[in-house]
């Protein structure tokens, strides 16, 4: 899947501020991404950190009076351009969003070949063994392979969490962003969701937005802290955590605010 | 002692609502009552599969009304259905538009308009100037009736389906006619059978609107193009004649209209339960 040099970013902002209407929810964000690592956003309510998300994938601008100004690019190339194809975009950067969404009319089977079902006609066999490979990375083939053809919401909460997983990365996207995805979920499914970061991030890129600080201690590698639309500070996550340079990072991480 | 009061005044309030809500559904059965007494007697075979008799001659039956009211109500269908829905979808997709807010207005204005108006209406522009009565002008006349009920039950049901579910068929990549169609309407599917038998079932107890279009018929039809029978034609025309026997047709047709309207709410509420967890 590296088809650009390790050193390269697989994402990168440059300048990026996104506008609800006439207020920018952030401004003038520049981070770069690299592949195989776990990116944590983190922050208190309302900084912004998942609006930036949004952005990565152009989702920001489903809400309506919502616009971007600044640079995103995918192995270099311009997310915003006007030759981009949205959808092939959205195929390429996938996101897990904070409650589970599984779609309620079909099956556990049919919810992970939505994504793979949208190029067209796919013989059965190849359908067959992508499900089951996203439903075993995503750590539930065990659980639902006796059931693919039940409602998908039938399943636990963490369970449709997993499911949702399995949807995203069916269609072997590059980079999954991820949308406070314990957020609803309780402990046990939180940690599951965190144990299989580390399976996920062999293969894509992931930026995880959270703002639980353990939870971006545990599973990330590098971690950005936003605050009132800007984003602070980022580094790798060790030293975010231990070492940070900036006061606000500190007085944040450290639970005077926020 | 407070305690006691407090107790009391509690009971008359609950005892005043109990009473409300048994005086609420007090109507329908007094009407199913009424029907099932002096109607069932005159329901059997010939009722459904035979055609009136002259005056004064006992039998006969409605199977003209029968065939009338399906073919109009058909037709009705086929015309309303998919305006109404379309134009749901349409207001639910782009809710801010200047379009949709006309056509929501407009609706709820319909919504309210008298039966009759939009049968005169349907008089004026198809009647008049094909200078005959026909079950066509009846099928748009209720057509008319079925769109904006339908209209807006789509749109609101559409709106009850969580945004966050839009939003990750859209972060999937689907396409937005697909986003729409494939997973927001598909997942209040039930919800949108239900509006549109709810108006079937309003729409086929119309008398008004037929008076002055379909007309109604003593013969068996099935051309659009001819004045046409219907149910509630000939509990109007039955009911307000001069025979006994008149009146007890009356009375059977009209149990027989409730009960389709009945079965028609039945079915809406077996469309809105969920069927998918049955056997994998």
């Amino acid at each position: 899947m590296d088809r650009v040099d390790v050193s390269q970013p697989r994402l990168r902002t440059a300048g990026l501020t996104a506008f609800y209407g006439p207020t920018a929810a952030i401004r003038e964000v520049s981070l770069a991404f690299q592949p195989n690592q776990v990116h944590a956003l983190i922050g208190p309510s309302g900084c912004g950190k998942s609006t930036f998300l949004r952005t990565l994938n152009r989702m920001h601008e489903e809400t309506p009076g919502a616009r971007v100004t600044g640079l995103v690019q995918l192995d270099g190339d311009d997310i915003y351009s006007r030759s981009v194809d949205l959808r092939r975009l959205r195929r390429r950067v996938g996101m897990v969003f904070q409650k589970p969404t599984p779609f309620p009319t079909m099956s556990i089977y049919d919810n992970v070949a939505a994504g793979l079902r949208l190029d067209g006609r796919v013989a059965k066999a190849t359908l067959d063994d992508s499900v089951e490979q996203a439903l075993t990375v995503a750590a539930l083939w065990e659980e639902v392979k006796d059931r693919l053809r039940s409602s998908a919401t039938a399943l636990s909460s963490g369970q449709q969490q997993r499911l949702c997983i399995a949807r995203t990365i069916a269609p072997a996207p590059e980079v999954v962003l991820l949308d406070e995805p314990t957020a609803s979920l309780d402990p046990q499914g939180t940690q599951r969701i965190e144990e299989l970061l580390f399976q996920l991030k062999q293969r894509f890129t992931i930026v995880i937005v959270t703002h639980n600080m353990q939870q971006a201690a545990r599973v990330s590698d590098t971690t950005s802290f936003f605050y009132l639309g800007e984003m602070v500070e980022t580094g790798p996550t060790r030293q975010i955590f231990t070492a940070p340079v900036q006061p606000r990072t500190e007085a944040y991480i450290t639970g005077r605010f926020g | 002692m407070r305690k006691g009061f407090r107790r009391a005044k509690s009971r008359v309030m609950v005892g005043l609502l109990v009473v409300s809500a048994v005086l609420a559904v007090l109507p329908l059965f007094l009407i199913l009552g009424t029907l099932m007494v002096k109607g069932v007697g005159s329901i059997n075979w010939a009722f459904f599969t035979q055609l009136p008799v002259p005056p004064g001659e006992s039998g006969g039956g409605v199977a003209h009304a029968i065939v009338g009211t399906l073919l109009m109500v058909g037709t009705a269908c086929l015309i309303g259905l998919p305006i109404g829905i379309g134009a749901g979808i349409f207001a639910a997709e782009w809710p801010a538009s200047r379009l949709a807010t006309a056509t929501r207005f407009i609706a709820d204005v319909l919504n309210g308009t008298p039966s009759i108006v939009v049968g005169v209406f349907a008089w004026t522009w198809i009647v008049a100037r094909q200078k005959h009565f026909s079950g066509f002008a009846g099928s748009a006349a209720l057509a008319v009736l079925m769109i904006p009920m339908v209209m807006r039950t789509t749109e609101e049901m559409i709106k009850l389906v969580p945004h966050s579910l839009r939003e990750a068929a859209l972060a999937l990549g689907f396409p937005r006619w697909r986003t729409s169609l494939g997973v927001v309407v598909r997942t209040c599917l039930p919800g949108i059978v239900t509006g549109a038998l709810l108006a079937i079932a309003r729409v086929a107890g119309e008398t008004a609107p037929l008076l002055f279009t379909a007309l109604g018929s003593q013969y068996m039809g099935t051309s659009l193009q001819q004045p046409m029978a219907a149910l509630p034609l000939v509990v109007f025309t039955y009911a307000s004649g001069p025979y006994d026997d008149w009146h007890r047709l009356a009375w059977a047709t009209a149990l027989v209209l409730i009960l389709v309207v009945f079965v028609l709410s039945l079915a809406a509420r077996l469309a809105t339960r969920r069927r998918f967890d049955g056997p994998r």
